[in-house]
């Protein structure tokens, strides 16, 4: 089992080409890329206005946990019924699955950046204050670069299940590595649907990785744990 | 000057924080609020930059009425220290020194030298403006802190607690760092503590608020200590207020001369005397028994070290407590930190019964009157304004 799943794998054949492993990694990211900015667009700034203001705060951790019980396959069959018929080309197409990711993206950005603000320590803000920042320059200069870490953290794990969701978007016919799930499984080829999962699992690691390096040079070492005593 | 004029701040309708406080802080002095928890010290003090608005009253700086000035213009020009420092902790010491500056409007450049300078002034020398706040110890959070508020050069300064998080040591370095800074620099500085001894050592005027924000004295901390304005007071500012009001006193007391012994010489004299010890350089180190010693070269470990040393024109206090403290009985004065001699109890406390006190009166005749007299015996003299 294992070495059939290497084999195709190793397999070049199965690298290169239009519907080859690469050319799906990339597809997979593009899709993933704009459904993490999608999500981000929506998030942050609702983020960093209930955690700055305090406002909503009750709204906001209870359509967090709303969101998170959404099943993703049934909102993109919903989304691709309802939406099929009134757009046309590629867009058609992807638009339901872009929908269904960005969603499901948001609650870990939200809860990331509302907690991020809600942690920065009261006497920095009010040093902030204190010292005449204005409202604006409080968020900016103090509580985003302090609340940075979390921010990171949900960016990072709605990254991760946006990319291993995005493998449904094989369902409504879309590209990415989730066609090797779907085809494997119509053509009962078990090591291609194995090597696909993995893959998924791979990039979603990678991606994290990725995510990982930029917070490092991002977060201020101020704030991380290392610098600390 | 800054002048607070029946300021009353109400956080539920009808339950005072701060009464009808009228009050003025005198430019180039440092006032101290001082009362017991809960008084209404914080919401005072932060009314004066804005940080809480007033139920009712005014507050001037300078004749300005600060209602009138944008609330975070006016907090950029007034320095403000935060209790446990407040800093930012993603900034280096040297960006957190840099705030307001570069909120003013500043260059960079700019602004970098004035941290740097403002930090030396605070004792925080070259490598300390690279480090993360969670790098430093709460004394030096602190002085950045205090660093921070001194960094656009402001003419008032708010301080609250500023030096509650360390310990007694540093604590009495950071006070006279600030003493030391206020008389450089003139700042006008308000200052709230809950340490009484700490308000008598800093404040020119210091001002006792009561529970409910009302106002029980207001003046100079000699006065405090001579003319508790009522039983409230006089219990507030604690026992040994007689023996504390000495620090405000100073006066000639005979100095007799000690002749030393150097660390590290062999004894010339015996005997069941104690020999005072000194450096290379004439500080006072110690004192020792010369039957301790014997035919040893004196060491540091022969050295009693539990006098006190004064100035030789230090306060009565200081004189009074370096004689009762020493185990010759002989209290160690120096002159710019060298053995000038030893005074003793005895003629501290003559000079005591003799020497005009602050207020005018003293204890034998003197310049005051006969009321005079009696001040100070207990809380239920006349009212001294
Ligand atoms: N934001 C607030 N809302 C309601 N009540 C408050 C608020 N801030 C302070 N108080 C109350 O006002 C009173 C004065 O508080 P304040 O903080 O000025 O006291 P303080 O003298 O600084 O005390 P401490 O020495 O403990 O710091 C207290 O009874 C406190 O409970
Ligand atoms: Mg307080």
């Amino acid at each position: 089992m294992i070495a059939t799943i290497w084999a195709w794998l190793s397999d070049p054949t199965n690298w290169s080409g239009s519907g080859g492993i690469l050319a799906q990694a990339l597809e997979h990211l593009r899709l993933s890329g704009i459904a993490l900015l999608a999500a981000a667009l929506v998030a942050v700034p609702i983020g960093l206005y209930v955690g700055h203001t305090g406002r909503g705060r009750v709204v906001l951790v209870n359509a967090v946990s709303a969101f998170r019980a959404i099943p993703s396959l049934g909102v993109l069959f919903i989304a691709a019924l309802l939406l099929l018929p009134r757009l046309r080309g590629d867009l058609a197409f992807e638009l339901p699955s872009l929908i269904v990711l960005a969603t499901l993206g948001i609650p870990p950005i939200l809860s990331g950046v509302y907690a991020g603000i809600g942690q920065v320590d009261p006497a920095a803000r009010d040093a902030a204050r204190g010292m005449g920042m204005t409202s604006w320059q409080q968020l900016w200069q103090v509580e985003v670069p302090c609340a940075l870490p979390l921010i990171f953290s949900g960016l990072r794990s709605s990254m991760m299940q946006i990319i291993a969701t995005a493998t449904i978007a094989a369902v409504v016919g879309l590209g990415g590595l989730g066609r090797f799930l779907i085809d494997g499984q119509a053509n009962r080829a078990y090591d291609e649907m194995a090597g696909g999962a993995l893959l998924v699992a791979a990039l979603a690691l990678l991606i994290d990785l990725v995510g990982a390096l930029l917070q490092r040079f991002v977060v201020s070492p101020g704030l991380t744990p290392a610098t600390r005593r | 000057m800054i002048r607070l004029e029946g300021v009353t701040k109400e956080y539920a309708p009808g339950h005072a924080a701060v009464d009808h406080l009228t009050l003025e802080a005198a430019t180039g002095e440092i006032t101290v609020l001082v009362g017991p928890s809960g008084c209404g010290k914080t919401t005072s003090l932060r009314m004066i930059n804005r940080m809480i608005e007033p139920t009712s009253g005014h507050i001037f700086i300078d004749g300005q009425d600060t209602a009138q000035v944008p609330a975070a213009k006016l907090r950029r020009d007034i320095g403000y220290v935060i209790q446990h420092a407040g800093l930012f902790p993603h900034r280096t010491v040297l960006h957190n020194v840099m705030t307001v500056p570069r909120l003013n409007g500043w260059g960079r450049a700019r602004a970098e030298s004035r941290a740097r300078e403002v930090l030396e002034l605070v004792g925080l020398p070259g490598d300390f403006a690279r480090r993360y706040p969670a790098q430093l110890s709460g004394g030096q959070q602190q002085r950045v802190g205090v660093a921070r508020a001194l960094a656009s050069d402001p003419s008032v300064m708010l301080m609250d607690e500023p030096f509650s998080a360390v310990d007694p040591i540093a604590r009495e370095g950071l006070q006279d760092d600030i003493l030391r800074l206020q008389q450089e620099l003139g700042t006008t500085i308000v200052l709230v503590t809950h340490d009484i001894d700490e308000a008598i050592k800093l404040g020119h005027r210091v001002a006792v608020l009561r529970q409910g924000g009302i106002l029980a004295q207001f003046s100079s901390p000699a006065d405090l200590l001579a003319h508790p304005a009522d039983d409230f007071v006089a219990d507030f500012v604690g026992r040994d207020r007689g023996y504390r009001a000495l620090s405000f006193q100073q006066a000639d007391v005979p100095v007799h001369p000690e002749e030393p012994v150097r660390i590290g010489e062999q004894l010339q004299r015996r005997g069941d005397q104690w020999l005072l010890a000194v450096d290379a350089e004439g500080r006072p180190q110690g004192w020792v028994l010369p039957a301790e010693v014997a035919e040893a070269a004196v060491a540091l470990e022969h050295l009693h070290r539990g006098g006190t040393v004064s100035a030789v024109d230090g306060s009565l206090r200081s004189l009074l407590d370096a004689a009762l403290s020493s185990p010759s009985g002989r209290g160690v004065v120096t002159r710019d930190g060298v053995l000038a001699g030893t005074v003793r109890a005895e003629e501290v406390l003559s000079v005591i019964q003799s020497a005009p006190r602050p207020d005018g009166t003293s204890i034998q005749g003197g310049a005051g009157d006969s009321d005079g007299a009696a001040a100070g015996v207990g809380p239920q003299q006349n009212e001294h304004r």
